[in-house]
């Protein structure tokens, strides 16, 4: 059995992100840039697979400029076998981003593919649904446990108010919330390894996908501030405030 | 032009993050009609009908739509959205689930998380966790969009639309339900409680989460959350993680027990009305967002802080 996995070079999670002052976006230069959590917690569930013997290959897949091929490197260092970049330096919408991947798909004819719920840049949440669609697929969101049955693959999700199981026919598409694994560090070792490890690159043109985005970005700003109150010195103060300065109570 | 809002229930009924819904999806400026897909789920339909706002209510009730999984309510989505200039719903699972594959297979780039309607194409949202604002402009014919429920006010009662049999489309038949754990609870529901209070790692174990945060809960009929750390833990369930990558709530009153107030956190609760946070570290940045910060040992102020609402007769 053959995996998928999709992984986006982002802004590193420590980063506190600032607004550019003109409004045209968030400060990208000099700032430090890994793979996704979510993406991450895909690679180490498709490693697991492979590593219990249900898979047989692991694909890692990502769509971003040169430097993207640094983000496949860290998941062929966890465990995925091969990469391919798809090289462009658009800002590519999931809609596009699912396009490109579809056409990967009937490149490579993965039987199962994994993705993050959502990247932490955009938090669009969206792309794996979408894949979903374009290929006709059924897709197990925010994967709290995957069970890989024969031709099939049971999912438990997490959704308001607590779990669900769903049963997919595959191939399918699963897409990996907080708490379905929590990835490896890649080893020293692993990393000179996957030095070796093959690397493709096409970009969207080849594979004939129309970036072009649909919506236009207006401004970026920075949220409304809340200011710090005041402190109070004991719980009856506390509770007499929510009382009559606040009315919550 | 007409919108269609996509609703959120349980057959029998009809849940808030609709009501809020609906607010977004009147803002659009069009007539709002609302589906609701599920089975047996009259009851959920007569719910929506009584909103005010609705001027149409559809029901497709058929087996597949009992727990509204992705591959048959896309397609019944899709099979009506002809007739519609915006697919609306809110940003619950669910909507999260079934909403991108409509989009895609109508070819549209969708809006997610909206918390702002500028105009019927433009919309704020809130990126990078919360930490910037975009306003974004649609430029699809159709705009399908999700909306985050704690930034739009419940949409009242007051309406009598007419209900409306729509028909099952083709179910794939390629996923199927197997089982759910759901929490049943007598407390509200984290989205649309007046009131939460939340713990978070310093509360140590579950044991205190039951003994220090619950009675004061029942007192005032909160509904309770937890930090992601406390989450992790395994202090507190999934379903009850307040923040970015939970649930983002906007209370009345938000009480914050030894939560330090990471950003990830914050973007999850900074809306909210009034901020209580109670913390040991005085230097603790929940203390910049909180209208009343009250510096201590949380097992000493729990307590008294029950005896107090006890006095106060809540």
């Amino acid at each position: 059995m053959k995996l998928l996995v999709c992984v986006k070079r982002v802004v590193d999670y420590n980063v506190k992100i600032r607004v550019k002052p003109d409004g045209s976006g968030v400060e990208l230069a000099n700032i430090k840039m890994s793979m996704n959590p979510f993406d991450e917690i895909a690679v180490e569930e498709a490693v697991r697979l492979k590593e219990q013997g249900k898979a047989t290959e692991i694909v890692a897949v990502s769509i971003g400029p040169q430097q993207a091929g640094e983000t496949i490197r860290t998941a062929l260092a966890m465990g995925a076998d091969r990469g391919i970049l798809v090289k462009t330096d658009a800002t590519v919408e999931p809609l596009a981003v699912a396009k490109i991947l579809a056409k990967v798909v009937e490149q490579e004819k993965p039987d199962l593919i994994i993705l993050g719920k959502q990247a932490i840049d955009d938090d669009s949440n969206q792309t794996g649904q979408m894949l979903a669609a374009l290929l006709g697929w059924p897709q197990g969101t925010f994967a709290f446990k995957v069970a890989m049955g024969e031709g099939s693959i049971d999912v438990t999700r997490e959704v308001d108010g607590g779990l669900q199981t769903v049963g997919l026919k595959l191939p399918a598409i699963v897409t990996t919330d907080l708490r379905l694994n929590e990835p490896r560090y890649a080893s020293l070792p692993n990393i000179m390894k996957a030095k070796k490890k093959p690397l493709d690159e096409t970009s969207p043109e080849t594979l004939g996908v129309d970036v072009a985005p649909r919506l236009k970005v207006v401004k970026t700003v920075e949220p409304g501030g809340r200011k710090a109150g005041v402190k109070v010195g004991s719980v009856a103060e506390l509770v007499s405030k929510l009382k009559v300065e606040a009315g919550v109570l | 032009m007409t919108t269609l809002l996509i609703a959120e229930h349980d057959n029998a009924q009809l849940k808030d993050s609709t009501h809020k819904a609906l607010s977004a999806a009147a803002a659009l400026g069009a007539p709002v009609h609302v589906l609701v897909a599920g089975s047996n789920a009259r009851a959920a339909a007569e719910a929506a009908s009584k909103l005010a706002g609705v001027e149409k209510v559809l029901l497709a009730d058929a087996a597949p739509y009992e727990h509204q999984l992705a591959e048959p309510t896309a397609a019944l989505i899709v099979s009506l959205a002809g007739s519609y200039d915006a697919l609306v719903a809110p940003a619950t699972s669910k909507g999260k689930n079934v909403m991108p594959r409509v989009a895609a297979l109508l070819d549209v780039m969708q809006v997610s998380d909206i918390i702002k309607v500028v105009s019927p194409d433009t919309f704020e949202r809130p990126i990078y966790a919360g930490n910037a604002i975009q306003t974004v402009q649609a430029t699809d014919a159709k705009k399908v969009i999700t909306v985050r429920t704690a930034a739009f006010p419940a949409a009242a009662e007051g309406g009598s639309a007419a209900i409306e049999a729509v028909n099952a489309a083709e179910d794939s038949g390629l996923s199927s339900f197997k089982g759910e754990e759901i929490a049943k609870s007598e407390r509200p529901e984290l989205t649309s409680a007046r009131i939460i209070i939340s713990g978070g790692r310093s509360l140590g174990s579950s044991e205190n989460f039951t003994k220090y945060l619950e009675p004061i809960a029942d007192s005032l009929g909160a509904a309770m959350g937890a930090s992601r750390a406390a989450v992790d833990a395994g202090y507190a369930p999934n379903d009850w993680q307040v923040g970015q990558t939970g649930k983002v709530v906007a209370p009345d009153l938000y009480i914050a027990v030894g939560i330090s107030g990471a950003i990830q956190h914050l973007a999850g609760m900074k809306d909210s009305k009034v901020i209580v946070a109670i913390n040991k570290d005085e230097e603790a940045p929940i203390f910049q967002v909180a209208d009343y910060g009250l510096v201590g040992d949380l097992f000493t102020i729990l307590p008294e802080l029950k005896d107090e609402l006890t006095r106060a007769g809540q």
